[in-house]
């Protein structure tokens, strides 16, 4: 049903695409989505929803690596719209960002999109105006590779996503007027009462004293939490018990997206090891985990082999362990896998805070976490990458993919298929980016000024900047590059994974380099959805230098 | 820098008169926030009080237009027994804190003019201040001090701690006003949010009142509804 089954005779040939309700899979060159207000009873009452087709999520859409696509996106609201295509490398004037790529798609019209597939992976669209992603305009790209990687018996497409019970206005609305709004997990009475007992009288009192010198909660996760979420698979809440089939023995491909406006998740398959086997589109060397957290906006492929004839549990259990999705992945459609049992959330510490503060520590080098049982290899291939990156190069051929199974996936595990040797040697430019917010007021920043207030970042074309983020935050802020890759410095030096988000955890500092080899204007923000429209946002132009200095450069 | 401040109010004035364009992007938008924190009786018995203390602000992240409204009416006498209006522009300074200055008219006990400045925020250890001097017509300063706490009994069950001091820093014959702490009030309220937005409480206040004509205090109970938007 995904793969192609004839190839492509010329790019002309336009082949209209006749999504109904979204299920099936279109291969053509040219694809229409139409842009609806439409009431949805999700959640057991009429709600407004901006979707694509009509379907929630909207239609997967099937590209092939290579051809040229063209996208005609009509809007029959009232209001402008846009589509912005995630992850995937294209002209910026067809990247889909009102105000920057273009003017949006107003009301009553037609917007065609049209440019080169030059990649091929997982990743997603979503509407890029007002909140309408949050209002359900979200589907899944997946576009084959010229060359088919080894084959999968099933390959199925697993979109995690929260949908409000209110209005998303409203919720940034409450945000703005009391920020923990949604936090109905803060510390009570008996919790200090219980932390007495566990860790003594001083120690519990010096704990909430440090934390209420910096006015912040610790159990302050997630801004927008399962208090008015309902979390999704493909559009359908846990108790709509959505199912994927299998067969025992079958090896299953699941693409894991997580559409979400504001939850990061944490996804397991009780009773099934996962092997990721690419990240935000693009291959890693396979890693095989039982646990894998997916922040805003990122996409895994993940493989795994059921051998038994039972239903498995597809369970992303919010960050703040505030709700759940789930889904099954079973012989038989009547055949639903039990919900696990919650688990409690962990806590902000003081120590990340501490890093937040000083902005200098919890680098992603050194980040591990305490579950994680010692790996002899980690530390050796993270040092010899750093000192020479072929040294890297020997270390993951002698080891390819790592045959212990790890009970989480770190970013330290991503591992390029393909170097890149784009990235050997110092960088052209260095830039230093605080993330940085008030989260009493809920104004967010990067380096304490809004996106209103702020100049664009200009670069050079052909260079290579060095980005290194410092969040002086006590939230995760999962930063998106538009149009460019972010290569994630992990220390696996020329096999940096490249990737389209980068999660930069509470108190973190993390480092990534672009290659400016996309001319143009592009959106540069935390994908948090009310972290963007309240100021957390860039825009980066890459230029070609007007003098002949630029020559010198290339 | 006043251009800049210019160039803010004017741009503010504008999105507040046009429609909200509908960039992915739009960070500097206008919100509303009435609150109420206090509708409430309050009796000892022989004492018989509505009080109000509602606020409200519009505005954006940094400046904001801000109306304060305090006061009390006694049922059984059918007079106000004190009624003030404040408005203020209110300026965000600091993560936490907003500058204020502005006007206040007393309707009563007697028909008065203050100018007005002051702080309001979240100080550290998660306390409510809302402070204020007002500046009479004849030179007199007097002030207001409002400290809030919250002690979170469940997620929805709040104790709220209360402590509201006025001052006078001259005796005022007109206003009967004498130097010092002319008003104490400590009060104790445990809400119930049915809805963040909506919380009925009960609650207890000890107020204390010193004039030129009078002294007296009194432990009076309260019922009344927490309500924002």
């Amino acid at each position: 049903m995904i793969r192609k089954s004839a190839k492509l005779l010329l790019a002309a040939t336009a082949v209209y695409a006749c999504f109904s309700g979204g299920r099936q899979a279109a291969h053509a060159d040219t694809y229409r989505l139409a842009i609806n207000e439409n009431t949805i009873a999700l959640i057991g009452r009429p709600q407004a929803a901006v979707l694509a087709d009509g379907s929630l999520p909207a239609p997967t859409l099937h590209w092939r690596e290579g051809e040229q696509v063209t996208l005609r996106v009509t809007n029959n609201m009232q209001r402008e719209t846009s589509i912005h295509w995630h992850g995937i490398v294209l002209p910026y004037d067809m990247d889909g960002v009102p105000g920057i790529s273009f003017d949006g798609i107003a009301p009553g019209q037609t917007f065609t999109y049209r440019f080169p597939v030059k990649q091929s992976g997982t990743y997603w669209y979503h509407g890029h105006s007002g909140m309408q992603e949050q209002q359900g305009l979200f589907g899944a790209i997946i576009i084959e590779p010229i060359h088919p990687r080894q084959p999968v018996d099933r390959d199925y497409v697993v979109l995690l996503s929260d949908w409000p019970e209110a209005d998303p206005h409203r919720t940034l609305a409450r945000l703005k007027k009391q920020s923990d709004y949604y936090n109905f997990q803060k510390r009570t009475v008996g919790d200090f009462f219980l932390d007495i007992e566990r860790l003594g009288f001083w120690a519990t009192v010096a704990d909430r004293l440090a934390w209420g010198e910096m006015r912040m909660e610790p159990t302050d996760i997630a801004d927008v939490t399962g208090a008015t979420y309902h979390f999704l698979v493909n559009g359908q809440t846990p108790a709509m018990h959505k199912t994927y089939l299998f067969r025992p023995g079958e090896k299953i491909k699941l693409r894991f997206i997580n559409a979400s406006a504001m939850t990061h998740f944490d996804v397991r398959m009780p009773g099934l090891k996962m092997q990721v086997i690419a990240a935000d589109g693009q291959p890693v060397a396979p890693v095989a985990v039982e646990e894998f957290r997916i922040a805003v906006a990122e996409t895994y492929d993940v493989l795994v082999e059921p051998q038994t004839e039972r239903a498995y549990g597809i369970f992303a259990e919010a960050m703040d362990r505030s709700g759940y999705a789930h889904a099954s992945l079973t012989p038989r459609n009547d055949v639903i896998a039990e919900v696990p049992p919650p688990r409690p959330m962990t806590l902000l510490t003081l120590a990340e805070m501490a890093g937040a503060h000083a902005g200098h520590t919890g680098h992603v080098l050194a980040e591990q976490p305490p579950s994680e049982p010692a790996n002899p290899h980690a530390g050796h291939d993270a040092h010899a990458a750093k000192a020479d990156p072929r040294a890297g190069h020997a270390q993951q051929a002698a080891e390819p993919g790592t045959h212990a199974i790890h009970p989480l996936l770190n970013y330290r595990d991503l591992q390029a298929v393909t170097p890149e040797h784009a990235l050997m040697g110092p960088p052209d430019r260095e830039i230093t980016l605080r993330l940085t917010g008030n989260m009493n007021r809920y104004i967010w920043s990067f380096d304490d000024v809004k996106y209103s207030d702020a100049e664009p970042i200009r670069v050079k074309f052909g260079e290579r900047i060095r980005f290194t983020y410092i969040n002086e935050t006590m939230m995760n802020h999962p930063i998106h590059l538009h149009g460019l890759w972010q290569y994630l410095d992990n220390g696996n030096g020329m096999y940096n994974p490249k990737k389209h988000v980068i999660n930069v955890k509470p108190g973190q500092t993390v480092s990534v380099e672009v290659l400016a080899d996309a001319e143009g204007e592009w959106a540069f923000h935390c994908h948090l959805l009310y972290h963007m429209d309240t100021g957390m946002f860039r825009k980066l132009i890459v230029e070609r230098a007007a003098d002949h200095a630029s020559h010198h450069h290339e | 820098m006043p251009a800049t401040i210019m160039n803010k109010v004017a741009r503010l004035l504008l999105l507040a008169v046009l429609a909200n364009p509908a960039q992915a992007q739009d960070d500097d938008g206008i919100f509303s926030h009435f609150k109420a924190e206090r509708l409430e009786y309050e009796t000892n018995g022989g004492l018989q009080l509505f009080k109000w203390d509602v606020q409200h602000w519009i505005g954006n992240d940094e400046h904001k237009l801000w109306l304060k409204t305090e006061g009390d009416y006694a049922g059984d006498q059918g007079i106000f027994g004190r009624a003030d209006l404040q408005l203020l522009y209110s300026r965000n300074i600091d993560s936490f804190w907003d500058f204020q200055f502005g006007a206040r008219r007393a309707f009563e006990p007697e028909r008065t003019y203050d100018a007005v400045i002051g702080f309001q925020g979240l100080a550290p250890y998660f306390i409510e201040v809302d402070s204020a001097l007002f500046i009479s017509e004849n030179g007199n300063v007097l002030g207001r001090l409002t400290l809030g706490y919250e002690i979170l009994l469940t997620q929805r069950l709040i104790l709220a701690p209360r402590i509201e001091l006025n001052l006078s820093a001259r005796d005022m014959q007109n206003r009967a006003v004498k130097a010092g702490i002319t008003e104490f009030e400590a009060g104790l309220r445990l809400r119930y949010e049915i809805e963040r937005e909506f919380a009925p409480y009960i609650g207890v206040d000890y107020v204390e009142e010193q004039s030129l004509l009078e002294h007296q205090h009194s432990l009076r109970g309260v019922m009344g509804i927490r309500v924002w938007y």
